[in-house]
């Protein structure tokens, strides 16, 4: 199953893959604080909708999305 | 036989989308939503895809991006402002087999640094340029750049740069693509995924030029500077494809690969 | 010892064979008079010894460039002259703090501003108080004929890579443009030594190489100033050159360098001849590090000390460093180009040995 990581350590939260998702996988949920003092990104994807594509992961200024397939 | 055995085991899972090899392990200290952790990232991927990462030697210059050294995994050069390209004209006299690559900001290569980089492309430097174009200084908090817009609000133009007073915003590859010593000169632009991948086909093309010897080569990367515009990273990139562009057009300028009679 | 093999050259040409002849491959210069001969003898001379000649935008672009050759590990050089050595000075700048090993020459003309092409040795204080922004120091080494030219700059290619720190030919338009013999003998050409320092390729093999010049975090800038500070020091007590010319038995004790110490050299043989004065000369080779050592042993064995400079009074300033009130100091300067003459020299040393406190000649810094 396609999936990706968000690295919660590197995410400095700029939202820039929330709407990059075409599936609206990466949610900006302000649930918890990285060390940097950002709100990392989450992915929620109970459905397995994710297909790899790799856009939010392309667009991310920080590469702290990694994708598996 | 096989069949069997292929069904029985679990179906591995490949990581397609990661750190690039030529990244350090170190995390970017840009803005969040800064284009330039894009540009570092495809400049690192091209490095690994052309296996040149025992070779590659960088010029940082001076702005957000002086301590790109702290990122990328090669040896490198903190140039003096403006000076990146005369730098590594140096470098790649002395070594003509490295790749050798230049990673300059607006302020950098379009203002103090404009006679060393006009000269290096018209002597055909074998080297490649990556310019990073956010329309003003970021390091220093969001002053006027040569390429800054048309009555855009900076903190030395706070009236919006007059283009009476100040010039207009500056065209850089399309001046260096007249320039003969030009092998590759393209503008992208950092503001979606498709832009970047776009984007990273032309810095595929500039490194080639220098790889194979065909001469000088650019990518000019259109980029957010969202804290000094006063933005979001989404309004920011947003900016780059409703206004930014219709200053400075996306496309190629000089494809030497594309000329048949060159080649 | 090799037989010497001489040949008559100008002084522009031997330091550029001196620079090659120690294994220098790159050279990156800018037009400008009265240097130019430099720049076009290695415009010919370089490429064909397998190095690297570029005829650069801007005095700017060509000290990066020399930048860029250091830091890739290889013997790089520029040349210019007065005003084109105030533009190098940022990438000086640079360069000292990166620690990279480099040569400039700067054929002294006459300054202020573009001042005019006629000799001069104004640019003292720029070259040995490091001469761009911050706190650093170049190795400076002062010719004083052609032959030194050559063997200078070979040496000062030795001392730049031995303490990595860019290393200053200070010459004039008048040793660069004059013709003397060289005797090759003392430049045998050899091959640069390795520095495992710089970018360069291989780079799986080992770790890579960055040269950076900034410090962000005071704590890390103080690191580096500390470091500087000890390697400056070390070259302090390693390095002092200078000559002495007739100093045992003088009265009178001329301090002098470069083409001053040429003209000071034949009065003081004159004056000699004449039975006048006993005078003598130190001749400072180094003016950064300035040989404050000798001069201050031996300061108190003469009636007083004539500095001679054609400035206004630069490094009057260092003797006076070196010998504080021991002995009484004078200072003749030389203006807007104009040469010494032996005899204004003559005439200068028979004053101070009549009078050695006069107040009118006394130089001192306190007014």
């Amino acid at each position: 199953m396609p999936r990706i990581e968000v690295i919660k350590e590197s995410c400095k939260g700029c939202q820039l893959c929330v709407p990059a998702c075409p599936h609206g996988l990466v949610l900006f949920t302000k649930t918890e604080i990285n060390q940097m003092g950002y709100y990392p990104v989450e992915y929620v994807d109970p459905e397995d909708k994710c297909t790899g594509c790799m856009l939010c992961a392309i667009i991310c200024p920080d590469v702290a999305i990694r994708v598996y397939k | 036989m096989s069949d069997v055995k292929t069904i029985a085991e679990p179906v591995q899972e490949k990581l397609v989308f990661d750190r690039p090899k030529s990244l350090t392990k170190r995390g970017f200290t840009y803005c969040p939503g800064c284009g330039h952790g894009v540009i570092h990232r495809l400049v690192a991927e091209l490095i690994d895809e052309f296996g040149v990462q025992d070779r590659a030697i960088g010029m940082a210059s001076v702005g957000c991006s002086v301590f790109s050294y702290w990122f990328f995994d090669c040896d490198f050069i903190s140039c003096a402002h403006g000076r990146a390209p005369a730098t590594a004209t140096g470098v790649k006299r002395a070594h003509p087999d490295a790749f050798v690559f230049s990673y300059q900001g607006d302020g950098d290569l379009a203002s103090i640094g404009m006679a060393e980089i006009m000269h290096a492309a018209n002597r055909g430097e074998q080297i490649t340029v990556i310019f990073v174009n956010n329309a003003i200084y970021g390091m220093t908090g969001g002053q006027m750049a040569p390429t800054t817009l048309e009555n855009m609000v900076t903190t030395t133009s706070p009236l919006g740069r007059d283009p009476i007073l100040a010039g207009g915003p500056i065209r850089m590859v399309e001046i260096l693509a007249n320039l003969d010593g030009v092998a590759f000169a393209a503008r992208g632009s950092s503001s979606s995924p498709r832009n970047i991948l776009k984007a990273k086909a032309y810095m595929k093309k500039a490194f080639r030029s220098q790889i194979e010897k065909k001469g000088f080569g650019i990518v000019e990367i259109l980029s957010n500077c969202n804290t000094n515009w006063r933005k979001t990273p989404q309004e920011a990139n947003k900016f780059i494809d409703e206004e930014m562009v219709k200053a400075f057009p996306l496309g190629v300028y000089k494809d030497v690969f594309a000329d048949k009679s060159k080649k | 010892m090799s037989e010497s093999q001489r040949e008559l050259m100008k002084g522009n040409h031997a330091m550029c064979l001196g620079a090659i002849r120690s294994g220098a491959r790159a050279y990156y210069g800018y037009p400008i008079t009265p240097q130019n001969e430099a720049t076009e003898y290695m415009s010919f001379h370089m490429p064909k010894a397998g190095g690297s000649f570029i005829q650069a935008e801007s005095e700017i672009a060509a000290i990066n460039m020399v930048f860029g050759a250091a830091a890739a590990g290889v013997r790089a050089m520029t040349s210019s002259s007065s005003p084109g050595i105030s533009l190098k000075q940022e990438g000086i700048s640079y360069i000292a703090m990166a620690e990279l090993p480099c040569v400039i020459a700067n054929v002294v003309r006459c300054g202020p501003g573009l001042g005019n092409i006629a000799p001069h040795q104004g640019d003292y204080f720029q070259a040995t108080r490091g001469g761009g922004h911050g706190d650093y120091r170049t190795i400076t080494l002062a010719p004083a004929s052609v032959q030194e030219m050559a063997q200078l700059t070979y040496k000062a290619f030795d001392l730049a890579d031995e303490y990595r720190n860019p290393s200053l030919i200070l010459s004039d338009g008048v040793i660069g443009q004059m013709m003397e013999p060289v005797d090759l003998a003392t430049i045998p050409a050899k091959d640069a030594p390795k520095k495992d320092w710089a970018v360069g390729l291989g780079q799986d093999k080992r770790e890579r190489n960055v040269h950076t010049t900034i410090y962000l975090e005071p704590e890390d800038m103080a690191q580096m100033h500390l470091k500087l500070i000890d390697k400056y020091d070390r070259i302090r007590r390693e390095v002092q050159y200078y000559e002495e010319f007739r100093t045992e038995d003088a009265d009178i004790l001329i301090v002098s360098y470069g083409n001053s110490s040429r003209v000071a050299r034949t009065a003081i043989r004159h004056l000699r001849e004449e039975g006048k004065v006993k005078a003598g000369m130190l001749r400072t080779i180094s003016l950064w590090p300035y040989p404050y050592r000798i001069l201050n042993e031996i300061a108190s064995n003469y009636k007083a000390i004539l500095v001679l400079e054609m400035n206004w009074g630069q490094m009057v300033e260092d003797v006076r460093l070196a010998i504080g009130d021991k002995t009484p100091i004078h200072f003749a300067g030389k203006h807007g180009g104009l040469l010494f003459t032996p005899a204004e020299i003559e005439e200068f040393v028979c004053a101070i040995d009549k009078d050695p406190n006069n107040p009118k000649t006394a130089w001192t810094p306190i007014r």
